[in-house]
């Protein structure tokens, strides 16, 4: 399993966010769905440590998860969150300050293009991109980690759906393309479909259902 | 020009200063007349005003009369500790800010009086050390005060942005950088413009002071340069000392933002 998680809980503002959950994540694509509010988000937030579940456990290959240094794990785990937040500058200086912070070469024109960009996006001003195209220079970035696996927080719930379509054809590529397993949140089934074998689905915090995504979203 | 040359003396009687009470009749007059509902405030500011600066004036006139340098370190500390509790009464979003302010406003005064007196510019007698100590720690906390205001607004609005970066396995260091930046310009700027414009647009006060003592116009000037540049420093110390130390109080040991700057989530 990529991920595990054991009787997991987590509690903001005095309200239960997550309800002993378990679970496994296997490697390839995981969909993790559920209503709006079902704690989705932030059960993604767990997964690469941005925050720590308040009860239980969370193993990532094996080992727990807070066992990992977390800046190394962040790199390992890459998180693109819901909505684009780049730094200012260019698209190509954010991917730089990103392979610069995983120790990695940056192959500008690949990661580019493996995030459904052009090259002529890389001297583009992230500030006059449109959502989705900073959306895509948000996973360019994630990419040019080299992560193992990608966390994706409602990756087109900002988008029409000309640019939900390349997006997820962008991710589809990268799975053809890369050794890389994604875990996506995501509040339309239909998505799940389109972009992954296994599914959680999360309903007031608490696990509703989880396995092949034919059992889950029959 | 040796500072010792600066010593001018004129007595100002108390009627003066009850004369001047004309122009805060004034004040209130004006507010009284647009509403602007401020007699109240005008009324406790004259009050305070002649109750703080009499009394410290008192104390200062003690610790001229022991001349002894502990006095004055003792009387330094005061007004860190005091500048350090009004400013955190600024800085409200900022958690812990106290700690970061108070060493803040302990080096920016350590450092620059150290500085001017191991440079020469001043002796280290109560004479010099009170009066520049006070203005060095007042500015110093204002500075630093505008400066963690800015952070906590800051931290605030750039969480996703801050997050986002934390995401790929930067440090909360690296991540907040841009942030700090902007709360350690901002606790900066207004020294920096208002030294830009000094004598063309205003008049600084201890230039005003020594031409109303007698002092020759070329002296006062002097002094008064001094002074802003001591006070560029001790603004750019403090301002520097309380960011550095006070972004870290939004992040926990392990590079997460605090659950106090985290947005609700889904």
């Amino acid at each position: 399993m990529l991920f595990e998680l054991r009787e997991v809980g987590l509690d903001r503002g005095g309200k239960t966010v997550l309800d002993s959950l378990s679970a496994g994540i296997p490697e390839g694509s995981t969909a993790i769905v559920g209503p709006s509010g079902a704690g989705k988000s932030t059960l993604l937030r767990l997964l690469n440590r941005l925050a720590d579940p308040d009860r239980g456990e969370i193993a990532y290959r094996g080992r727990p998860l807070d066992s990992y240094e977390p800046l190394a794990l962040r790199r390992e785990v890459s998180l693109v969150p819901q909505l684009p937040a780049l730094l200012e500058g260019t698209v190509e200086s954010n991917l730089r300050y990103a392979a610069e912070l995983a120790g990695e070469l940056l192959d500008l024109d690949r990661t580019l293009a493996l995030a459904g960009l052009d090259p002529s996006f890389a001297e583009r001003d992230v500030a006059k991109l449109s959502v989705g195209e900073q959306q895509r220079a948000m996973l360019g970035r994630a990419l040019a980690q080299r992560p193992a696996v990608l966390l994706l927080d409602e990756p087109t719930s900002a988008l029409d759906h000309i640019a939900r379509d390349t997006i997820e054809a962008a991710l589809a590529e990268l799975r053809r393309e890369l050794d890389i397993s994604i875990v996506l949140v995501s509040h339309d089934p239909e998505q799940a479909r389109r972009l992954s074998d296994w599914v959680l689905r999360l309903e007031g915090g608490r696990l509703a259902g989880c396995g092949p995504l034919a059992e889950v979203l029959a | 020009m040796t500072m010792a040359a600066l010593g001018t003396s004129i007595h100002i009687a108390l009627w003066q200063v009850a004369a001047s009470l004309a122009l805060v009749a004034l004040a209130a007059a004006i507010s009284f007349w647009r509403g602007a509902d401020l007699e109240r405030d005008i009324g406790i500011a004259t009050v305070r005003s002649f109750v703080q600066l009499t009394l410290v004036g008192y104390a200062i006139k003690l610790i001229f009369e022991a001349d002894t340098i502990w006095l004055v370190l003792a009387l330094l500390a005061v007004m860190v500790l005091f500048g350090a509790i009004t400013a955190r009464s600024r800085a409200k979003k900022v958690p812990g800010s106290f700690r970061p302010l108070l060493i803040a406003l302990a080096l920016a005064g350590g450092s620059t009086l150290g500085l001017v007196v191991a440079l020469g510019i001043f002796e280290p007698t109560p004479r010099y050390l009170v009066p520049v100590g006070g203005m060095v720690i007042g500015n110093a906390m204002t500075a630093s005060a505008v400066a963690l205001n800015r952070l906590g607004d800051e931290m605030g609005e750039a969480r996703a942005r801050i997050e986002a970066t934390l995401a790929l396995g930067a440090t909360a260091r690296e991540a907040a950088a841009p942030t700090v930046r902007r709360a350690l310009r901002s606790g900066m700027i207004t020294l920096i413009d208002s030294t830009k414009t000094t004598g063309l647009i205003f008049f600084p006060g201890t230039m005003v002071g020594m031409l109303l003592a007698g002092a020759s116009p070329t002296d006062a000037v002097r002094l008064q340069l001094i002074l802003l540049y001591v006070l560029l420093g001790s603004v750019s110390i403090s301002a520097l000392v309380a960011t550095t130390l006070a972004y870290r109080n939004f992040f926990t040991p392990a590079s997460q933002l605090c659950e106090f700057v985290e947005e609700v989530v889904d």
